[in-house]
């Protein structure tokens, strides 16, 4: 693959070959992908800093330990921290079998609200009247279904009439955020467009039954469970290979006899089913309230996770890590120094940008040619 | 090489034209006046008191700086910063908190970096607000337009609501208005029929009609003959659907003055482009109307940091629910537009400033012929929901008029919600 074109190189005699060669890496070692993405994170770094320098004059190793502070300052942070990588986790687990399958579901966001929506249907209607645990496991369930259902129906479509599932799925996010917003409507009757959380209670006087750290361990116990759930399914079950051979190829998978259209609606029931217990956790443990914004763009965030983690359900822990903590470092950026949020997104924005970046110099080698610059000098 | 001499000096001839016929049309046009001094600026925050030096406050915001609602408390905020010399350190500011769990995350946060008054300045947030409160009993839990400190919180004596009466600026706003009207039946250029202001809401919340009403009852206290049609757009901030509803009011309904309680700078531009007068909100848009701005109201909410900076330095109680008045400074009003204003409304928008202060005039006044009636009949008892439970349950007209945002005796939060004899809801948005 040349960089050039054919009369560049030929008004050059003494070269051949273009000042740039890219060439595709057949291999590539562990060691060469982590010292690539050592060298993209710094430089990353440095160039925030020179950003924070120019335009605020703050010091940006001040601004990096604010960063710092905002996820593990306490252990309240923390536990704040991991929760919000937690969640974003779980979406990211979500799209991934999905992603496998080459289905790109870009309605993860709709089906965790879709989940969360029906979580506070049941809370609206059963909450306080029914026993706790009843209450629980009823939405937990429904939320499940919900977001099965919200999965399952492009997944439908595609399967039968090969409909365009990006577009699909898309849509059906605006369709779910309008039902939360019918739901608010009919919720709170004072049109006050909040759904308050006194309205979606669970029996006790306070109307709340977890505490701060009960909270946390739930939804961290459902992405760990979840996590080792989609390593094992994605990896060693006969699913698991299904779904990465009809991502291969269609054709091939049909030939050995596998049932594509089960395939693809069966991952996206999984898909949209992990998206419900993320739509339960919001609105039933996390919140107890609902708006149309409460999955916040975590659907769309997952993409990236689980992309920039090669769809490994392991390394994604580590990508929404990365994303968990720069977002709430974000924030105490923004409050400590003064700035704007956009500042910060500007600084998150140019980390991630080199993150995606190096990507290419692990795929491709780049060659100089540095004969052909010398040449060229002395004419 | 003639082809691209032909287009430069086409240019040249271009730009000089263009700059002599602006030239020409400055020359043509009168001086202009400009904005007047503030009507109601807002007061000097004095220090009259002593701050430890470990004293924290922190605000909770929903949005940012971009939002002209957020930016109404950040700039408030740092206002009273400078004026009581505290350091950036000492007043926290958060941005972007949602009116989820974050929101009590939020708060638990500044607990723990030390903030000894944290204040919440989104509807949505009081729950959570209220949760953090009940957690943290040392610590005093401030809300802006909440509804529940007097009623289902009340036995959570560190949380508060607060806000203010911001319909007695926009009365004020309406007198001038008025004036404007009848300077345009006295030149003939309407009939005092078609004097139709036109108002661009948000929602049709108590908060917005609580605001039009008052608009409108100002302008009718000086041309009895005014009526108003209300388009809302369903969204507190929507430049585009701001615009596109003035602009429906001024074309198909007929309206020959606008004013609206939306936070973008669409109504204002939509009337300089139509040369339609216009009240505005949240500040001066002088800018964005040098033909047809007239005055704009906002809250102040400075005094009010002062206050529960003072109490939570000095031990003293902060109150369950506060509202701020023209008398507390928690209004101000921008300078007039000498160039649009009608003669005489200086002198009357400052008695009426005067008046309030003294506390002799009621925006909502029941007792007065033809000023609010519904269905013909004068107002004289409205059940309102003062508790927060969507059913009226509270009379608040008592002595000759409406009592609104009445903090000792009801709450802060606007709950005047008829749409009185006058006003005409073109369409009406309870949030889809």
């Amino acid at each position: 693959m040349t960089a050039t074109s054919k009369t560049a190189e030929s008004r050059v005699e003494n070269a051949h070959e273009p000042f740039i060669s890219i060439t595709r890496r057949t291999s590539s070692t562990i060691g060469r992908s982590l010292v690539v993405r050592t060298v993209a994170v710094v430089i990353a770094l440095i160039i925030c800093a020179i950003i924070t320098v120019v335009l605020t004059g703050e010091n940006p190793i001040n601004v990096f330990v604010s960063m710092f502070e905002a996820n593990f300052g306490n252990l309240n942070l923390m536990m704040v921290s991991m929760q919000e990588l937690a969640i974003l986790l779980l979406v990211s687990l979500a799209v991934t079998p999905a992603f496998r399958m080459k289905f790109w579901n870009c309605g993860a966001e709709g089906q965790a609200l879709f989940g969360g929506l029906a979580a506070a249907l049941v809370m609206l209607l059963w909450g306080g009247k029914i026993n706790d645990i009843l209450l629980l496991a009823a939405t937990l369930i429904s939320s499940i279904l919900a977001g099965v259902i919200w999965g399952v129906i492009p997944s439908v479509f595609k399967a039968h009439w090969n409909t365009n599932e990006t577009l699909f799925t898309l849509m059906m996010n605006y369709v779910a955020m309008q039902l939360v917003k019918f739901f608010i409507k009919i919720a709170a009757k004072d049109g006050s467009s909040v759904v308050d959380p006194d309205m979606l209670r669970f029996s006790t006087e306070s109307g709340e039954i977890f505490t701060s750290a009960q909270k946390f361990l739930i939804i961290a116990g459902f992405a760990v469970i979840v996590t080792i759930f989609s390593f094992i399914y994605l990896n060693y079950s006969k699913h698991g290979y299904e779904i990465s051979v009809v991502g291969e190829s269609e054709n091939t998978a049909k030939y050995i006899g596998i049932n594509v259209r089960k395939v693809i609606v069966r991952t996206m029931a999984i898909s949209g089913g992990i998206c419900g217990i993320v739509g339960f956790l919001l609105v039933t443990v996390s919140s107890r309230s609902i708006n149309p914004d409460i999955v916040a763009g975590r659907g769309f965030t997952a993409i990236m996770v689980s992309w920039l983690a090669k769809f490994n359900p392991l390394i994604m822990i580590l990508t929404s890590f990365l994303l968990v903590f720069l977002k709430i470092g974000a924030g105490n950026v923004a409050m400590n120094f003064r700035l704007s949020l956009s500042f910060s997104d500007i600084l998150t924005g140019i980390i991630l940008f080199f993150i995606i970046g190096c990507e290419f110099f692990l795929n491709y080698k780049v060659r100089f040619n540095f004969c052909r610059l010398g040449s060229q000098k002395k004419r | 090489m003639f082809k691209k001499i032909m287009s430069i000096a086409l240019a040249l001839v271009m730009i000089v034209s263009c700059c002599a016929v602006f030239a020409s049309c400055g020359d043509n046009e009168k001086e202009k006046l400009g904005e007047s001094e503030a009507m109601l600026a807002a007061p000097e925050i004095t220090k009259d008191f002593e701050i430890p030096a470990e004293f924290k406050i922190g605000l909770i915001c929903l949005h940012d700086e971009n939002s002209t609602y957020d930016n109404n408390f950040i700039k408030a905020m740092k206002s009273v910063q400078t004026a009581l010399g505290l350091t950036d350190a000492q007043v926290l500011i958060k941005t972007g908190v949602a009116e989820t769990d974050d929101c009590y995350q939020a708060a638990a946060d500044l607990v723990n970096k030390g903030c000894k008054v944290v204040f919440a300045n989104s509807f949505g947030h009081e729950a959570y607000i209220v949760k953090a409160a009940k957690e943290f009993p040392n610590v005093q839990f401030c809300h802006a337009t909440g509804t529940t400190s007097k009623y289902s919180s009340k036995d959570v004596p560190n949380f508060h609501n607060a806000f203010a009466a911001i319909y007695e600026g926009r009365y004020i706003a309406g007198i001038a208005a008025g004036y404007k009207l009848n300077q345009m039946i006295e030149d003939k250029k309407i009939t005092a029929d078609q004097a139709v202001i036109g108002y661009v809401g948000a929602f049709t919340y108590a908060e917005v009609i609580s605001g039009m009403t008052s608009f409108y009852l100002g302008a009718k206290s000086v041309c009895p003959t005014a009526t108003m049609k209300v388009r809302y757009t369903g969204s507190w901030y929507d430049q585009q659907a701001e615009q596109e509803a003035a602009n429906a009011l001024i074309t198909k309904d007929n309206c020959v003055l606008i004013s609206q309680h939306a936070d973008s700078v669409g109504a204002p531009t939509a009337c300089e482009v139509a040369g339609v007068p216009n009240v505005s909100y949240n500040g001066s848009t002088y800018k964005s109307g040098e033909n047809t701005f007239i005055i704009s109201s906002a809250i102040n909410w400075a005094p009010y940091f002062k206050y529960i900076i003072k109490c939570a330095c000095t031990g003293a109680d902060i109150d369950k629910d506060w509202t701020g008045t023209i008398a507390t400074g928690s209004i101000v009003l921008s300078g007039l537009n000498l160039d649009v204003i009608a003669d005489g409304t200086k002198e009357a928008v400052e008695k009426a400033i005067a008046d309030f202060k003294a506390g002799t005039i009621h925006v909502f006044d029941t007792s007065k012929d033809n000023f609010i009636t519904k269905d013909g009949k004068k107002l004289t008892e409205y059940l309102a929901d003062v508790d927060g439970d969507y059913t009226g349950e509270t009379n608040v007209i008592h002595d000759g008029f409406f009592d609104e945002s009445n903090a000792s005796q009801f709450r802060s939060a606007p709950y005047f919600d008829i749409i009185i004899d006058g006003v005409t809801n073109i369409n009406t948005n309870f949030g889809d």
